[in-house]
């Protein structure tokens, strides 16, 4: 079981530096891909844990979450690329006060 | 018939209302309906007169109540009116004078284009001056007080394209209103003390009431008579009031409206009788006044403003005898009718003077007038025996009695009063001389001319009520007649016989009347005022009127300006700056919580982790422990 | 059911004026579709006035429903006669104001149907303000009446009219947000004591207890202080009144203002008179205060219109000293003194924003000799200005002498110094006449016409109700008076007796229980 979640803890490290570090949007996107992953793996290694079903529904919920938040990103980064010719998220910095 | 008392009032009110709001078409005929108005009233004020002498004594105070005019919680006034010996006087006068300097204005402000207007306003001051001597209440009295305040106001700045005319009116205004505040005082004390502020009432309750309360009521009544009556310390305004039509000066500021004060204090002769305290403080201001007056009148060059310091002393002697108490109280009115008969006349008269000399008001301009001005002169003439006090003209009489009865109060009293006499003999003298006498001084595009007849009848009716005035004291009538309204008096005897008394008082006024002749008769005036810098140090004081207005201006005029500036600067940079500081602290403190915010995704993002890992912790911590 | 009619009409008169097309200038339609609907308006309240039982002193006309039953706010309105006075001010004043306003030059002449219909609002708002008996209700159309201001203000004043639109609204959101803070305590402790109820009949019966009481009046107190500006809470209304157009200031100063010493009588006093009485002596030095300070400013300004605002400052001292000193006779003066007041302040501010829409300046040092080009404005100016210094013989005088008087048997320093109030009321208003209307015409004066027959139209009624309230205010205080004599023995407080009383046997008036 241990290792389930260890690898889970990796996954969501590997991504949280990912969203930190990278500055391709599309990079921090996958990154951000990576944590919502990570816990998904935890939410289902638990579920197994308790032996119970409510980690899995929780999955199924942050997929659909996903799922829908992609959409949206992507089309956000897309249309940021179409304006700006650049997908670095340090060059968007429009709401520096 | 004396519940129409009210009509009094309401006729020359009406007609000023009317010619107000009345457009252009009533300019050919408002000064005559202003006059009807104004000889109506006086008709109608004879008949009640009239019918008033053919009662009993007991029966000569006539009220009546029209309608409740204020009642408010426990304060209530009733728009009463009490026709009695007092007032029935004062209505003659004020109506009877007023209908003279009426027809006098219709030949005097002929020429002016706002001559309607002129009239409505001297209708309404008529009606205003009605209603302060009718009053039966002090309130109502107040409202009266006020009106011919604003009728004052509208006079002496009638002339509004005038600066200094409309500066005059203003002061006027704002100084009386200090005296006001005497006024307002006192009736709320009145309020607070017996619960009413009937005059009737208040005088009959006065004596059960401490004797703080009527020395407090007696000098916040004074204070209001030294405001309307130009009474030092609040005499300054009624020099500049000069500044208005002279058939104004005559009516306002030198037969009616300023002795307003006398009246007030004839009136509340039951406080006054209560209060040693306030009687003396009344002497102490009609004396200084008194003098001040005579001394500005020795003064000036100007026609119309030596009048009116003559004006302020006569009025000085009125106070004093109002001062004296119940011995007091008639001559004071007698000398007030009688003054409003030679004054109107010799206000008047320097009218028909200026009429003649292109409204010139600079007597050094003037000189040998009499032969022009033949009626003028004689009427003036008779209006200046009057006022000096040559037996058997009105003044004597009136005056005589005063200084008389001023050294039974107290010789030094008496012996002030005595100065002022001979003082005004100078003075009056002086002007004879400097206007009608002497020879002629005026430039060769003045011709002098006798006025129109429409303003000399007036002046011979003027003349002839100054040389016959004293006629009221025949068998002491005046007095006996006042008696139930200012009380009985016990007579004081004198030192020296009143013969005796009489004989030095003409002597001191012959010095005076010779003194001026020597003066002014020996060499020829010159045609220009000389230099301050070569006047004495009297003259020079005279001609600024002691520095009153000096005074004025250091006591109060610039400390007030001087907090008004600070107070607008405190307003802005104090008050409202103290709230505009929050304001500014607050967006000071944004500005620093912006720093931040500096756009970057990844800062954010950082942020977010940091809170979670604290969050975290935090919950550790909390399970653990 | 007729004060919510009364109130009614001028919300949907707004309404309808909004609804009304949009049209460039010359068609006044809408402009008269407002003077219409605000004579209506008149004419109900007269019908109110004609039912109203003027010899009783409770509340009349009532109207009780449920409102939002949680936490016991009712629909609930009714009169007494301090009430039905403030909204026949409201009443009569608005279709002065909206005649007078048909002149205006609005920034934008598109916008004519949202001033008109803003100012209707106004109108009905403060009449359901008047009206109101419950505080939740109270407070609602309190806090409602700055939307329309705010927008009067802000979109059809002058060139600075935002930053004074922002000001008026954030200093009276402040003092409405503290208010709303008691309005919570209020429910809390009515709820600890049985049933939650806002209602005034209820929440009179409730114990507060000491401090609560007194930290609840606070709240109420900070809203109407800062609403009828008492010193220092008056900075926003100079701003205010020098950026609106005449219209509007004469709808805050005359009409809403009101609502702040109308609150004071009928909230403060009725529901904590204990904490009012405890407060009392630091409100009468600061109402002193207003008026010296108010009065002073009045004479420093060189801007009309803030010169007005800074004498309305003076006279609401004046008023709030009235309240304060728990006399039948100062505070039936305090309340004639809201009608008279609105009237005066109405007349002065709409002769002189007619005054200075001709000239292009509001400046007193631009105008000069005004007098002789336009007599009838100036005779009208005067008139204003003399019932503004408290002239006898017009009306304000009643009302000014008699909270004189009144706190006179209360406090004779706090009188003596309100008293040289009027020494200082004469100073600006007559500076002011004198400096605007005497003297030589002032070059650029020559275009200021004298008043047309609308103008005249509109200023006529104040200046026929100022003469005449002044020679016969005793109609007004008929109403006024049994209203009084309750609030004051809600207060517990009575008039100090005349130390050397005078029997007077011919006045029957005199009569009448005030204990």
């Amino acid at each position: 079981m241990n290792e389930y979640i260890t690898l889970s803890l990796i996954l969501f490290t590997i991504g949280a530096v990912g969203v930190l570090v990278r500055r391709n949007a599309i990079v921090v996107f996958m990154c951000i891909e990576l944590m919502l992953n990570a816990t998904n793996l935890a939410f289902v290694s638990f579920s197994r844990q308790h032996g119970n079903l409510d980690g899995q529904v929780a999955a199924f919920f942050v997929m659909v979450v996903a799922a829908a938040e992609v959409v949206v990103g992507l089309s956000i980064i897309v249309s940021i690329y179409r304006t700006r010719r650049s997908a670095s998220v340090d060059e968007a910095s429009l709401l520096k006060s | 018939m004396f519940d129409l008392q009210w009509l009094l009032i309401a006729i020359p009110l009406a007609s000023g209302l009317g010619l107000l709001v009345w457009g252009k078409e009533g300019d050919r005929y408002g000064h005559l309906i202003g006059t009807a108005a104004s000889a109506l009233s006086f008709a109608f004020g004879l008949v009640l007169f009239v019918a008033l002498l053919g009662k009993d004594a007991e029966h000569r105070s006539q009220s009546t109540e029209l309608f409740t005019w204020i009642d408010a919680g426990s304060f209530h006034v009733d728009a009463g009116f009490t026709f009695d010996q007092l007032s029935g006087l004062f209505v003659l006068l004020i109506t009877g004078v007023g209908t003279l300097i009426h027809v006098y204005s219709i030949g005097y402000m002929a020429h002016d284009e706002r001559r309607r207007r002129f009239f409505a306003f001297l209708n309404i001051f008529v009606a205003a001056m009605l209603t302060l001597v009718l009053a039966s209440d002090y309130l109502v009295l107040f409202l009266g007080w006020e009106g011919v305040g604003l009728a004052s106001y509208l006079l002496i700045g009638f002339w509004q394209h005038k600066p200094s005319a409309a500066a005059a009116a203003k002061k006027a205004f704002v100084v009386n209103r200090v005296g006001d505040l005497g006024m307002a005082l006192g009736i709320m004390l009145m309020f607070a003390e017996f619960g009413t502020s009937s005059i009737d009432a208040v005088n009959g309750a006065i004596t059960s009431a401490s004797g703080s309360v009527a020395t407090a009521l007696g000098l916040l009544l004074l204070l209001g008579a030294c405001g309307k009556s130009a009474q030092v310390p609040l005499q300054s305004w009624l020099l500049d009031a000069m500044e208005g039509p002279t058939p104004v000066s005559a009516l306002i500021h030198a037969a009616t409206m300023v002795t307003a004060g006398v009246y007030l204090v004839v009136r509340s002769n039951g406080i006054f009788d209560a209060s040693e305290a306030a009687r003396t403080a009344v002497i102490v201001v009609g004396l200084v006044t008194l003098l001040a007056g005579a001394w500005i009148g020795c003064a000036k060059d100007d026609i119309k403003k030596a009048l009116a310091g003559s004006t302020m002393s006569q009025i000085g002697y009125m106070m004093l005898a109002a001062g004296l108490g119940p011995a007091g109280y008639a001559f004071a009115i007698f000398h007030l009718i009688t003054h409003g008969f030679f004054k109107a006349n010799m206000f008047l008269g320097a009218g028909s003077v200026m009429h003649g000399m292109n409204d010139d008001v600079e007597m050094r301009h003037y000189g040998g007038l009499r032969t022009f001005m033949p009626i003028t002169f004689a009427t003036f003439g008779l209006g200046y025996l009057a006022i000096i006090g040559v037996p058997p003209f009105a003044g004597f009489w009136s005056k005589d009695k005063i200084i008389e009865t001023a050294f039974g109060e107290n010789f030094w009293v008496g012996m002030g009063a005595l100065l002022g006499a001979g003082v005004t003999a100078f003075y009056m003298t002086r002007l004879m001389i400097m206007t009608f006498l002497s020879e002629k001084r005026w430039r060769e595009d003045v011709h002098p001319h006798e006025s129109p007849r429409v303003m000399t009848w007036p002046l011979i009716a003027l003349a002839a009520l100054s040389a016959v005035g004293g006629i009221l004291l025949l068998g002491d009538w005046i007095s006996e007649w006042l008696e139930p309204v200012t009380g009985h008096a016990e007579h004081h005897e004198l030192a020296v016989p009143a013969i005796v008394l009489t004989l030095i008082i003409t002597a001191v006024v012959a010095v005076g009347v010779a003194a001026a002749v020597f003066f002014y008769n020996r060499e020829p005036i010159a045609a220009e005022s000389p230099a301050d810098s070569s006047v004495s140090f009297f003259t020079r004081a005279g001609r600024h009127e002691l520095y009153g207005n000096e005074l004025n201006d250091a006591v109060v005029v610039r400390p007030t300006r001087h907090l008004t500036r600070f107070l607008v600067w405190f307003d802005g940079k104090g008050v409202d700056g103290f709230v505009t500081g929050v304001a500014d602290r607050l967006g000071d403190t944004s500005q620093f919580l912006r720093k931040p915010q500096t756009g970057y995704v990844r800062s954010y993002a950082l942020t977010m982790f940091g809170g979670v890992a604290v969050l975290v912790l935090a919950l550790l911590a909390v399970t653990l422990a | 059911m007729i004060l919510s009619i009364l109130a009614a009409t001028p919300i949907a008169g707004a309404v309808l004026l909004a609804l009304l097309p949009r049209e460039s200038a010359p068609h006044h339609r809408a402009k008269y579709v407002a003077l219409g609907i605000s004579l209506i308006t008149l004419v109900l309240s007269l019908v109110v006035m004609a039912r109203f039982d003027q010899d009783a002193g409770g509340y009349q006309l009532t109207e009780e429903h449920e409102w939002i039953e949680v936490f016991g706010a009712h629909y609930s309105l009714g009169v007494n006669g301090i009430g039905i006075t403030l909204i026949l001010l409201t009443t009569i004043l608005t279709p002065i104001v909206i005649l007078a306003a048909f002149g205006d030059r609005l920034p934008d002449p598109k916008s004519t149907n949202a001033c008109f219909a803003w100012m209707l609002a106004v109108e009905g708002l403060a009449i359901g303000a008047f009206a109101a008996t419950d505080a939740f209700l109270f407070y609602v159309l309190f806090e409602a009446t700055l939307i329309p201001l705010y927008f009067l203000i802000g979109s059809f004043g002058g060139p600075n009219r935002s930053y004074a639109a922002v000001k008026f609204l954030i200093y009276n959101l402040v003092g409405g947000l503290l208010m709303l803070a008691s309005i919570v305590g209020l429910y809390v402790i009515s709820a600890r004591q049985g049933d939650a109820s806002f209602l005034l009949s209820d929440l009179q019966d409730v114990d507060f207890g000491t401090n609560t009481e007194r930290l609840l009046f606070l709240g109420f107190m900070a809203a109407f202080a800062i609403k009828a500006p008492l010193w220092p809470l008056h900075t926003w209304l100079p701003d205010a009144a020098g950026q609106a157009t005449p219209g509007t200031s004469v709808l805050m100063v005359s009409v809403v203002d009101k609502i702040g010493t109308f609150g004071m009588v009928t909230w403060c006093l009725q529901l904590f008179p204990e904490a009012a009485d405890w407060a009392s002596p630091v409100i009468i030095v600061l109402a002193v205060v207003s008026i010296l300070y108010g009065a002073l400013l009045a004479i420093g300004q060189d801007d009309i219109r803030r010169l007005i605002a800074f004498t309305s400052v003076s006279h609401f001292g004046f008023i709030i000293l009235g309240i304060f000193a728990f006399t039948t006779t100062s505070l039936a003066g305090s309340t004639l003194y809201m009608f008279n007041h609105g009237l005066s302040t109405a007349a002065l501010f709409l002769v002189t924003g007619m005054m200075i829409a001709r000239r292009g300046s509001a400046r007193i040092s631009d105008f000069g000799g005004v007098q002789k080009v336009a007599p009838i404005m100036s005779g009208v100016l005067l008139v204003a200005g003399l019932s503004s210094l408290s002239l006898p013989g017009l009306a304000p005088f009643i009302s000014e002498f008699l909270v004189l008087a009144g706190t006179f048997t209360r406090s004779i320093p706090a009188a003596a110094f309100a008293t040289l109030g009027i020494v200082l009321a004469a100073l600006y208003i007559l500076i002011m006449y004198q400096r605007v209307m005497t003297g030589p015409l002032k070059p650029g004066n020559e275009g200021v016409t004298d008043l047309d027959h609308r103008e005249m139209a509109s200023l006529t009624p104040a200046i026929i109700l100022i003469v005449g309230l002044g020679f016969f205010p005793q109609p007004m205080l008929n109403v006024i008076n049994p209203a009084i004599d309750a609030v004051i023995s809600q207060v517990g407080q009575g008039d100090p007796a005349p130390k050397t009383p005078v029997q007077i046997d011919d006045s029957p008036a005199q009569e009448g229980g005030h204990e």
